[in-house]
């Protein structure tokens, strides 16, 4: 085995890992500390040794060693592992080939439990589950590393000291929370889509690692259709990276997109996940998204979209979900089955919403529509505004070449 | 583990009830958690009218006010202490408190627990 490999076993088996010591001993720091005293201990031995025939097994046997030794030597915690182990030994079933049992659902409900803050659900799923460094995540979520390792800290003592569970919800408190989880994993695909700022348009790492999650938590809950939408959905959109930006990193519209270099692997991957998300009830928001990704993706040419499709879709989307934001991407879709005009006047009733004031892509597809109306100097006020909020550099370049073209005329 | 549940009335009605919860509704809850085996300590606060506070300055001299009265809609209205394996059920019990309906809220905090206490 390289180094290479090595380090992608411990990657893998790191998030196991964590699930299955947070839940015995309730402690997140705890687990991290003998986790990565138990990785580092195995480059040490493995490299000599040789590597064991159940490397899981062999990190778990000594991560939960060293965290017993740990917990004797703390009088805090010595009278609490007790109930602990006595908890954790009636609990843990024994499994054939000694593998431990995967309880990363459990940590994926934790790190995205409602009682944390918002900002700090990303972070910790992104910590704890898809096992990135601290400083890896705080160039994720754009902030300086000390930020994010102080509320990654605060985020774990919140954890300890409020005692949020390590525990799948049951069956019926599932519709409450796991809206909550999906939410996390599709906040770091959507920072990755579009980051919302810096000087690039997409930042693939983080899109790819909320699929990562998102093949993880679907291969824990394969029942949950939901989970099946966002994976295809993110799958479908993520499918059109390559062709989405220029040469120079600039922005490439849908419409001028090259599709022979979309991931055609990924759209089939994508299609057979909405198929089975759609299926067997009524379709949850993302698989909805889903299928509206998947109708954009299986268009030869932009001229040829569905676009009542599209519309019908959205019809079924605004039913489940009455965002602004949602009744936005509906009328940017009415603009090609409909014309301009009927678009403009869908967009001007959703100018009250507060949520959209500042959302760049409301003003974006207004002075597109005004553009395409010909009523130039308003299309230049509204190109001006949504320069002004956009984050990442190459959606501004973009914005100001509409803006030259405009004034040139 | 325990948990202190503060509840905050919402909009009150002429009589300085909650509105939109009933006495029988605060009875049943304070039945069903009773019976449940997890009640500490609670007691209702009586009206806000009657607050009084005190604070002792660095020299000693002691300072009386009435009130404080909150300008926020929220007040104050009473509490549980509960104790409950951990923060899930503790909300839970928030969620079926009728102070946490119609404008009001339920505030939970874990009580400290000190090593050797």
């Amino acid at each position: 085995m390289t180094m290479d490999q090595v380090e992608a076993v411990f990657r893998e088996e790191r998030g196991r890992l964590l699930a299955a010591l947070a839940r015995r001993f309730g402690d997140l720091d705890l687990a991290e500390e003998v986790a990565a005293e138990a990785i580092e201990t195995a480059l040490v031995r493995w490299p000599v040794d040789g590597v064991p025939p159940n490397p899981g097994g062999w990190l778990m046997t000594t991560a939960r060693r060293k965290a017993v030794d740990r917990l004797r030597r703390d009088q805090v915690y010595a009278a609490k592992l007790a109930i602990l182990q006595v908890d954790a030994d009636r609990a843990e079933p024994t499994r054939p080939g000694g593998e431990f049992p995967d309880d990363r659902l459990e940590l994926f409900f934790t790190c995205a439990h409602p009682a944390l803050a918002p900002e700090d659900r990303g972070a910790l799923t992104l910590r704890c589950l898809a096992g990135l460094s601290t400083p890896e995540v705080a160039r994720a979520f754009l902030v300086p590393a000390a930020t994010m390792a102080k509320r990654i800290v605060r985020a774990k003592a919140k954890i300890r000291d409020a005692r949020i569970p390590f525990r799948v919800p049951s069956k019926d408190e599932l519709p409450e929370r796991l809206p909550g989880v999906l939410q996390v994993i599709y906040s770091v695909f959507t920072e990755g889509y579009a980051a919302s700022s810096g000087p690039y348009l997409q930042r693939l790492d983080l899109a790819e690692e909320a699929i990562r999650l998102a093949r993880i938590l679907h291969g824990l809950l394969p029942a949950e259709r939901e989970v099946a939408g966002l994976l295809a959905l993110m799958l479908l959109v993520h499918a059109r990276r390559d062709a989405r930006t220029g040469p120079d990193g600039q922005v490439v519209l849908l419409e001028d997109q090259d599709r022979s270099r979309w991931d055609h692997d990924q759209i089939t991957e994508g299609r057979a996940l909405v198929v089975s998300a759609l299926t067997g009830g009524p379709a949850g928001p993302y698989a909805v998204q889903a299928a509206i990704a998947a109708v954009h993706d299986e268009a030869p040419t932009f001229a040829s979209t569905d676009w009542p499709q599209i519309v019908a879709l959205y019809d079924v989307l605004s039913a489940l979900d009455g965002s602004p934001v949602i009744a936005l991407n509906r009328a940017a879709a009415i603009a090609f089955r409909d014309g301009p005009e009927a678009a403009l006047t869908l967009l001007d009733s959703l100018s009250g919403e507060p949520r959209l004031r500042d959302y760049h892509p409301y003003a974006l597809a207004r002075a597109d529509l005004l553009d395409r109306l010909e009523r130039r100097t308003e299309a230049i006020a509204a190109y001006e505004q949504a320069l002004t909020l956009a984050g990442s550099d190459p959606e501004r370049v973009h914005i100001r070449a509409r803006l030259t073209a405009l004034k040139d005329i | 583990m325990k948990y202190l549940l503060l509840i905050n009335a919402g909009e009150l009605d002429l009589t300085g009830g909650a509105v939109g919860c009933e006495p029988e509704d605060w009875m049943r809850f304070d039945k069903e958690i009773t019976e449940a085996g997890v009640v500490v300590a609670s007691e209702s606060l009586a009206d806000l009218v009657t607050q009084t506070r005190v604070q002792v300055a660095n020299d000693g001299q002691r300072t009386v006010t009435d009130g404080p009265f909150a300008e926020t809609r929220e007040v104050l209205g009473g509490f549980y202490v509960i104790d409950v394996p951990d923060l899930d059920v503790a909300l839970d019990w928030a969620a079926k408190c009728p102070g946490s309906r119609a404008g009001g809220s339920v505030v939970v905090r874990p009580v400290a627990e000190f090593p050797g206490a």
